[in-house]
């Protein structure tokens, strides 16, 4: 409680010194709207469903891009780990493209796909798909081999060890793995919503990028903060349970 | 050779170990760990196996569990030829080796579930019959994190013998506790040999241990490992470690590895 007192007047007073920065003109109104405007361009987007629906459309698209990801990733991660040939030449290839931006595939997807849903899926999955696979291999190397000499001898063979033994022992780096994956797919969604201009759907990015075009500073602001917030809140549902669980079971610090 | 066998009437071993081989890639080329071991152990017998470290008495312990196939001979679990791991013969390891994602009803549970011919309400039974066995029925919801080192091999022991295994396979289980825990544990293990009448393989490098524990210790030398001597120990039990009688054989134990290895009495009897 006490920690959500002081999270509230620390944005509270951040607002209104904002807020009067940009009343007493030391801040240029143009380049800087105050709080209050954007609030106002929030509320009036809220009431003419342009923010939901363009959030719905991001949403959407972010969640069946990094399901995709996570769908490919997992297994090519496990494949990785258990056969060395796939080591020394997918492992390479993942472990160079994950080094590589998402926002670079924007150009190739738009030449390969066009100005499609397709080319915005591509891109959440390049951005989804290397670190999931590549966190997972690192997993299931850094699993104990004791933990599956244990499982043998208890009868676990084969499939059962990997679902039962070797998935679970890894599961803090392939959580870890998921995160960074989710932070990439947000990153190459927004970066692709902003280059790809597509008829289909119009997302949070679009958004952002005809509020720089009509120079409606209080749009970009506001659609800057609500990215924020989705960014947050997906952090919150989705990943805190699952680090709270694995924070209590293995014992490893809180951050 | 093969009529002679036919021709042999003798009672069935719990376990025989037949001309055991097996040899390493090591750094320097081939190591070889264990060199023509056998060994027989009688059904309920507690055996423990001691020597310094490398001189394979954990290789011969995996290739009993399975874990590790010989080179050459082979391994007979209640006459038939052990082929890979299996639940009837349970392995305790120096490190608990218990899985930090499930609690530790889950830990011990892991391996009921894995037996057919049980339903869940029963396996959960059973396994609150070994918590209660090894004295931490208060704590199966706990995470494994959470428990002391001691703790933690009592867990290890409830999971091994919850598939209910005839043989036990025990290495250096309690090497990495201090020595008050270690001997609480002694006096826990043989109450629950005794209750559970199981056989019982004990590898430690600790000769006092090996005395207190076993009902035969078994000598091995490394490079390469082998049997080098046999005592019976006929102290009664349950038996003290710090007891004078238990003392004596550990003396004459202990002079006897010394002839063998030329190392320090005190080095090995720790």
């Amino acid at each position: 409680m006490k920690r959500w007192l002081s999270a509230a007047a620390f944005f509270t007073i951040l607002a209104a010194v904002w807020e009067i920065l940009v009343q007493i003109g030391v801040w240029p109104h143009v380049l800087i709207p105050p709080p209050s405007e954007v609030v106002r361009y929030l509320v009036r987007a809220v009431s003419d469903h342009t923010l939901l629906d363009s959030s719905h459309i991001t949403l959407r698209r972010l969640v069946l891009g990094y399901s995709a990801g996570l769908v490919i990733g997992l297994p090519l991660g496990l494949l990785n780990a258990r056969f060395k040939v796939l080591q020394d030449t997918l492992g390479l290839v993942a472990l160079g493209l994950q080094t590589l931006p998402s926002v670079c595939w924007v150009p190739l997807a738009l030449l390969w796909f066009g100005q499609t849903e397709h080319a915005m899926f591509f891109i959440v999955i390049m951005g989804t798909v290397w670190s999931v696979m590549l966190a997972t291999d690192t997993g299931v190397r850094n699993v104990p081999p004791l933990y599956a000499r244990a499982a043998q001898t208890m009868g676990s063979r084969g499939l059962h060890t990997w679902l039962k033994v070797i998935l679970p022992a890894s599961l803090p780096f392939i959580v870890s793995g998921m995160k960074q994956g989710w932070a990439f797919a947000w990153r190459s969604l927004m970066a692709a919503e902003i280059y790809v201009t597509i008829l289909t759907g119009f997302g949070l990015g679009h958004l952002l990028h005809y509020g720089r075009e009509l120079h409606a500073m209080d749009q970009v602001i506001g659609i800057m903060l609500v990215i924020i917030g989705i960014g947050l809140l997906a952090d919150k549902i989705l990943f805190s349970p699952i680090e709270r669980f694995l924070h209590r079971r293995w014992g490893t610090a809180r951050h | 050779m093969a009529v002679e066998q036919e021709l042999i009437n003798v009672a069935p071993e719990k376990l025989t170990v037949d001309n055991v081989s097996k040899s390493f890639r090591g750094r320097q080329g081939m190591v070889q760990a264990l060199a023509n071991v056998s060994l027989q152990v009688r059904e309920g017998e507690f055996v423990c196996l001691v020597g310094r470290s490398g001189c394979g008495k954990s290789t011969l312990l995996n290739i009993i569990a399975g874990l590790e196939a010989p080179d050459g001979g082979q391994v007979l679990a209640d006459g038939k030829p052990v082929t890979g791991p299996g639940r009837d013969r349970m392995v305790m390891f120096q490190e608990s080796a218990l899985f930090p994602w499930l609690d530790v009803m889950g830990n011990v549970m892991f391996a009921l579930k894995l037996k057919p011919n049980l339903n869940n309400q029963e396996r959960r039974e059973v396994a609150r019959y070994y918590l209660k066995l090894v004295g931490l029925e208060k704590f199966a919801h706990a995470n494994i994190h959470e428990l002391s080192g001691g703790m933690k091999q009592r867990v290890a022991l409830a999971r091994a013998l919850a598939p209910n295994p005839r043989v036990l396979l025990m290495d250096e289980p309690f090497a990495a506790l201090d020595a008050l825990t270690r001997e609480q544990l002694y006096g826990d293990l043989q109450r629950i040999w005794q209750e559970r009448r199981k056989t019982i393989i004990f590898v430690t490098h600790n000769v006092r241990e090996a005395v207190c524990l076993g009902d035969r210790v078994v000598l091995f030398s490394p490079s390469p490992g082998r049997i080098r001597e046999q005592f019976d120990i006929p102290l009664p039990r349950p038996r003290d470690i710090n007891s004078i009688a238990l003392a004596g054989h550990s003396t004459q134990i202990t002079q006897a590895l010394k002839q063998y290895l030329g190392t320090p009495a005190a080095e090995v009897a720790e």
